[in-house]
């Protein structure tokens, strides 16, 4: 369908408000969230089939991302001192207070896990708290997709169908990218495949996400969002090639190929959030979905 | 539809007794009738001088007489100015004359009956008071921020150099000594109309008509319908053209409808990934199974 070119505005104004978050902390905060949680699957996993140096490192990588990601959630409160009043209620209609509360959990769980490994004390306290952040990770990975969805912003709220899922294989190639880095070449097999599952799994979902949004994913195509789609699209594919084909024989090339899925991540969180940002900013992305919807509506009441 | 779709969206005809508030008084709300309104902007300042809210800046916009741009952290009423040109109505005008019509519209919080910044509020900052209006408690509000792109309408802001968000309260305290909010007060035309929600929808059904039969044919009301995407606004409109051309949204949809199927697709979502990572680790161990062969 080719979209109405014509739509009315008030002086071209937005009508709803933009976020007023920070990119460097909010899209920051869906990348490293999705680095925490699926790298305590990985971790688990690799703790299961006695991959120790594997699990130890992505233990660490997790507890550093979470601990990160915590601080940037606080860092872009309008009064970051009054953080704790996100724990006065609990709230399911609020994304933000599920994730606040999955956050405690699952943050003492990776912490714990971490210092287990690392010292070597309470191994079996230690494979509880694995067990645990492996449990409550891969929620943390994917409710900030409902976080973004759960707004007016036509880019993230007409993608929810798609968005949780483009999260949950984002944070599968960033977390696997990580372990490629960071952990033995002997021993990097599941990495491997993980990158190239989750990888692929991101550019499938978000081609479909694009396509399904009609007008409203222009946003994902134009200007800084559409710039940092496209560069996430090449990393990925780049990070999976290259640790996919070499990533089992080379350290150079599983460090490179690592690095890549895990930039390509970050440019699909940010990509995101700008392309949520620009289309609160046109009142075209508002306007007309909600003029074609009633007017869909006005033809089913008064069949031709 | 089940109850919990029901407490997100749909008609919802007491959500002061929803929120809990036993024995409370009537919903109450605004009808904002802009077929009368002169743009004079008392609305504006009486509502500035009773709130105690801050300067929003002083620039000269060209947007006609409008120089408050929109609602926000420190507007809580906006006046809206359009210049159209208008085909000359009724009185016989040469060939292809026009006349200017002047479109001016007192705009404020909707007070929705599914508040999305309700909804999303993590810290239960913003609540449903006794009257069905929605209400900030400042002491509360932390600056997350998250109503802020919640809000259909866009009406809900943070104020830069205090991090917390502010919107308009129907006067909250006037409504409790049973004083009329003070952007009513001052309307001198009776544009701004305060009363029991139930009343006003049946007065503004009556203007309606009457200015249909006067030949008003534009005139139609935006925000009075129950069976709306937000089960209909406590603070509802008579308009006399689309309403995207006062920069409302033509068909608002509180977000929250579709919270549960969101939540749903989370789960799958965590699932998967789950399920992602037990084949990648099996994927590994048949490859090396068989080098090892």
């Amino acid at each position: 369908m080719v979209p109405r070119a014509d739509f009315t505005s008030y002086y071209g104004k937005p009508v709803i408000k933009p976020p007023s978050w920070q990119a460097r902390d909010i899209a920051g905060y869906f990348f490293l969230g999705g680095l925490a949680g699926a790298g305590s699957v990985l971790a688990a996993g690799a703790q299961l089939t006695g991959r120790r140096a594997f699990a130890t490192a992505m233990k660490l990588s997790s507890l550093g991302a979470v601990s990160l990601s915590a601080a940037a959630l606080v860092h872009d409160l309008g009064k970051p001192e009054r953080f704790v009043n996100m724990l006065r209620v609990v709230k399911p209609t609020s994304p933000m207070s599920v994730g606040s509360w999955l956050l405690a959990v699952y943050g003492p769980a990776a912490g714990a896990a971490a210092a287990s490994a690392v010292t070597g004390r309470l191994p079996r306290a230690g494979a509880a708290a694995t067990l645990a952040a492996a449990v409550l990770g891969p929620a943390v990975a994917t409710y900030t997709g409902v976080l973004a969805a759960d707004t007016a912003v036509p880019a993230w709220h007409d993608a929810y169908r798609e968005l949780p899922y483009l999260f949950a294989a984002s944070a599968t190639a960033a977390a696997s990218g990580m372990a490629l880095a960071v952990s033995p070449l002997h021993d990097n097999g599941p990495a491997r495949a993980a990158a190239l599952l989750g990888g692929s799994l991101d550019l499938a979902i978000g081609g479909v996400m694009e396509r399904r949004l009609g007008l409203v994913g222009q946003a994902y195509r134009d200007g800084k969002a559409g710039r940092l789609m496209r560069a996430a699209q090449a990393l990925t594919a780049a990070g999976m090639g290259v640790a996919g084909l070499m990533g089992g024989r080379s350290r150079l090339a599983a460090a490179v190929g690592g690095a890549a899925l895990l930039c390509g991540s970050a440019c699909t969180r940010f990509g995101v959030f700008y392309a949520g940002v620009a289309s609160a900013e046109d009142p075209r992305y508002t306007v007309v979905p909600q003029r074609e919807r009633l007017e869909a509506a006005e033809r089913r009441q008064k069949p031709a | 539809m089940t109850d919990i779709h029901r407490q997100l969206s749909g008609p919802q005809h007491d959500p002061a007794g929803d929120a809990g508030h036993d024995g409370h008084p009537p919903r109450v709300g605004f009808f904002t009738d802009t077929s009368v309104c002169i743009g004079c902007k008392a609305c504006e300042v009486a509502c500035k001088e009773w709130n105690a809210i801050p300067e929003d800046g002083m620039s000269l916009t060209g947007m006609s007489y409008d120089n408050s741009e929109g609602l926000g952290a420190s507007t809580w009423r906006h006046v809206a100015f359009i210049e159209q040109d208008a085909p000359a109505a009724k009185s016989p005008e040469p060939e292809g004359r026009t006349e200017l019509r002047w479109l001016m519209s007192s705009d404020v919080c909707k007070h929705c009956t599914h508040a999305a910044c309700l909804d999303v509020c993590p810290t239960g900052s913003l609540f449903r008071t006794e009257f069905g209006t929605v209400v900030v408690q400042e002491d509360i509000c932390n600056g997350c921020g998250y109503c802020v792109p919640a809000c259909p309408y866009g009406v809900i802001e943070q104020r830069k150099d205090d991090g917390r968000v502010f919107k308009c309260t129907m006067c909250y305290d006037r409504l409790g000594a049973g004083q009329e909010p003070a952007c009513a007060k001052a309307c001198p035309t009776e544009s701004i109309q305060f009363g029991p929600l139930d009343e006003l929808r049946e007065r503004a059904a009556l203007r309606v008509d009457e200015l249909h039969r006067a030949g008003v044919e534009d005139a139609r009301l935006y925000g009075h319908d129950p069976e709306d995407g937000v089960g209909g606004d406590g603070a509802f409109f008579l308009l006399l053209d689309e309403p995207e051309v006062y920069g409302l949204p033509p068909d608002p949809v509180v977000t929250t409808r579709d919270l549960p199927a969101m939540w749903k697709h989370a789960g799958l979502a965590a699932l998967s990934l789950v399920a992602g990572s037990v084949l990648s680790f099996a994927a590994a161990a048949f490859t090396s199974r068989r080098s090892a062969g």
